[in-house]
């Protein structure tokens, strides 16, 4: 089959690759008709996160058919020719995070948990095409992918919503949604974004159907806050403004009540001295993330809100304010999302209409034109917010 | 050893840079600013100083990287010695404190250096010469007690997920025959029987007769806080023989024998919670996986490697 593969810093590559096959008796072997390249694989093409190897398949966004499934799959879970979406997390359904619906930190799922729990001193759980930090397992990418524990995860799309209706259901939907929903939204709160990507834009709109009285949209390219804006949220440009002083405008001096930061690791930040520093440090590996969009999140915040992260961070980062955080009681509220939890109850608000997840989409390509995909993304060319690769 | 590279990489920074940066300064503490050759020589070694801290910083053998530091301490000295013959006075003084730090520093790394080839040894505690390691681990599953030891009790069981057995086979009510993998050492079987059985709490066995390594071991099975759950703890202590077998023992276990028990554990939560242990195509082996890097990358298998299996 064809299949997108990281190939080395900065290049992927489409090669032929075997098919997937069975390993697990829980396995299933998915035909797969859409799926998209998430702002966390730039993280691995940029070479951010260690122990990615030359030919892992990439790609944790995908949907399809069920063309085969393994002996310990019971008939009512999952059948061949059920249309799926897949979640990233893979997840095993009965151990005690996974009773605890914290499925992004399953027990079970990630064959590597050694060297996880060296690095984040306990394991997390097995992620599709990201690394074997998180397993080691074959992404989505391609036109055909092994769906271990496929009793628990894939969804099944009975009605007949679009691929694109129901792809982000896979992750970003979900990921926006838990960043909104881990603010415990009131009906008087102002929530503030950082960063208008695709993530950016979810949490924004689940915000606002999580009752926000006001949801700001902080980013610096233009196309990306114009997007946000024409979904009703008001857009703050970071290298035209100062974000501080244009957010306690925006809040009559409080600060925002909620602050998201849809960002991670690889901040821009407005200031060049600030970016050199950090850029510096990672680059001599004296701190792995730059944490910009975290540190302006926590100084901006009303004293008593809550800063919720949905943005990737890998290892370390230094001139964390700990001292706004703890001296002005602020909660800090993270986690991959635990996409299992969240998938039918937003594929009903999909089906009811309240949220649009088509409205990001700007590119649709054949998976064959992958690296194209990755370098428009990576490079925010042609306004590109989001691509969808059709194998 | 990791540190102390890293403490000269640091140093190494620290000189390049001021090297670079204030070679005038640097020329007059040492005695060498009436010299038109130390205008250019010391740039130079700032340099080359960078070049070390960037190898000694960034890599993970900074043992190679302080042999470059050994050699650029010989260039140094060299270099303090032709400039002392030419100096007299202050100068000359200033020239001999530094020449006397340069000496330190090559002290220290050489040290570094040589403790680097030292340190490749395996970690089993006296390996070489032979010893007893001992080895402890813990795990929660989200059984009850009575059915994870119910599993344990049946030795059989145990080659599913602990990493060096070949094969468990009972041959009485208490004692049974184990047959270790082959990385363990080749054909090593011994005899073993229960020493003490507590159901639902508790098993104790020991290895029996001529057992080329004598082990024992221990496990206990503690209901958890949350009701649900078992906790089960495991000690196991082997007497590693010198000779051939110790040897292979030693290299089996590695320099952190402690994730070899570990990943038996989690093997056994996955079995015990998942009905099997968890593959993934980088490591599609289960615990036949001898370590975890490097691995095949995440694509499926081909037919050949399929077939082929394994590397031993």
């Amino acid at each position: 089959m064809r299949a997108n593969t990281w190939a080395g810093r900065n290049k992927v590559e489409v090669r032929d690759v075997p098919d997937p096959r069975i390993l697990n008796k829980r396995d299933a072997i998915v035909r797969i008709t859409s799926t998209a390249i998430c702002g966390s694989d730039l993280h691995l093409v940029d070479g951010y996160v260690p122990t990615m190897q030359d030919g892992d398949i990439m790609g944790h966004e995908f949907m399809g058919e069920v063309i085969e499934v393994g002996s310990g799959v019971p008939g009512d879970k999952l059948r061949v020719g059920d249309r799926v979406v897949v979640p990233f997390p893979i997840a095993c359904g009965a151990c005690a995070a996974c009773a605890a619906e914290l499925y992004s930190c399953c027990e079970n799922s990630n064959p590597n948990a050694g060297i996880a729990e060296k690095m984040f001193g306990h394991p997390t759980a097995g992620i599709f095409g990201y690394s074997h930090l998180t397993g080691g397992f074959a992404g989505g990418q391609a036109q055909y992918a092994r769906v271990p524990f496929a009793d628990v995860g894939p969804l099944k799309i009975e009605s007949d919503l679009s691929d694109e209706q129901v792809l982000f259901l896979s992750d970003i939907l979900p990921t926006g949604y838990m960043g909104a929903e881990m603010c415990d939204i009131q009906p008087s709160d102002v929530v503030a974004v950082w960063g208008a990507g695709p993530v950016g834009q979810f949490a924004m709109d689940s915000a606002r159907v999580l009752g926000a009285a006001k949801v700001i949209a902080i980013d610096k390219q233009p196309y990306r806050l114009r997007m946000a804006e024409e979904a009703g949220h008001i857009p703050v440009n970071f290298d035209e403004v100062d974000v501080r002083s244009r957010l306690l405008e925006l809040t009559g001096g409080r600060g925002p009540d909620k602050c998201i930061d849809a960002v991670g690791l690889e901040a821009d930040h407005g200031s060049a001295h600030v970016a050199a520093y950090d850029r510096i440090k990672q680059a001599v590996r004296s701190e792995t993330d730059r944490p910009h969009a975290l540190r302006q999140a926590i100084m901006s915040c009303r004293s008593g809100g809550v800063v919720s992260v949905i943005g990737v961070y890998g290892g370390l980062l230094d001139k964390f304010p700990a001292g706004a955080w703890m001296n002005r009681s602020l909660t800090l509220r993270t986690g991959q999302c635990h996409v299992q939890r969240y998938m039918k109850p937003l594929l009903q608000r999909i089906e009811r209409g309240e949220i649009d997840p088509t409205r990001i989409i700007t590119h649709t390509l054949p998976l064959d034109e992958a690296a194209r995909g990755f370098e428009m993304f990576k490079n925010k060319q042609d306004d590109c917010e989001k691509v969808v690769l059709k194998p | 050893m990791q540190r102390r590279g890293r403490g000269l990489g640091w140093m190494s920074l620290g000189l390049g840079v001021a090297q670079l940066a204030a070679p005038d300064v640097v020329r007059r503490i040492s005695g060498v600013d009436d010299s038109a050759t130390a205008r250019a020589v010391v740039p130079l070694v700032g340099a080359r100083e960078l070049i070390h801290a960037a190898g000694l910083l960034t890599s993970r053998r900074k043992g190679a990287w302080a042999w470059t530091r050994v050699a650029g301490d010989a260039m140094d000295l060299t270099a303090l010695g032709m400039a002392l013959a030419h100096r007299g006075g202050s100068r000359r003084r200033r020239l001999l404190a530094v020449t006397g730090v340069v000496a330190g520093i090559t002290v220290i790394d050489l040290l570094t250096a040589v403790r680097a080839i030292r340190t490749k040894e395996p970690a089993v505690h006296g390996a070489r010469r032979g010893g007893t390691m001992e080895l402890t681990a813990a795990t929660t599953i989200r059984k009850p007690a009575s059915e994870v030891y119910a599993f344990w009790r049946d030795l059989e069981n145990l080659p599913t997920f602990m990493a060096h057995l070949e094969q468990v086979r009972a041959t009485g009510d208490r004692t049974s025959r184990w047959t270790a993998d082959a990385p363990f050492g080749k054909d090593v079987g011994w005899d073993a029987e229960i020493t003490e059985e507590s159901p639902g709490e508790r098993i104790a066995w020991r290895s029996i007769g001529n057992a080329d390594v004598p082990n024992s071991g221990t496990v206990r099975f503690v209901p958890a806080p949350d009701g649900v759950s078992t906790e089960v703890h495991v000690a196991l202590t082997y007497d590693i023989p010198g000779g051939t077998i110790g040897k292979a023992v030693a290299k089996y276990f590695g320099e952190e024998p402690h994730q070899q028990l570990d990943d038996d554990l989690r093997r056994l939560k996955q079995v015990l919670e998942t009905g099997e242990v968890v593959r993934s195509d980088g490591a599609p082996w289960g615990k036949r996986a001898r370590k975890e890097f490097p691995q095949r990358p995440a694509q499926p298998l081909s037919d050949a490697e399929l077939a082929k299996g394994a590397d031993a």
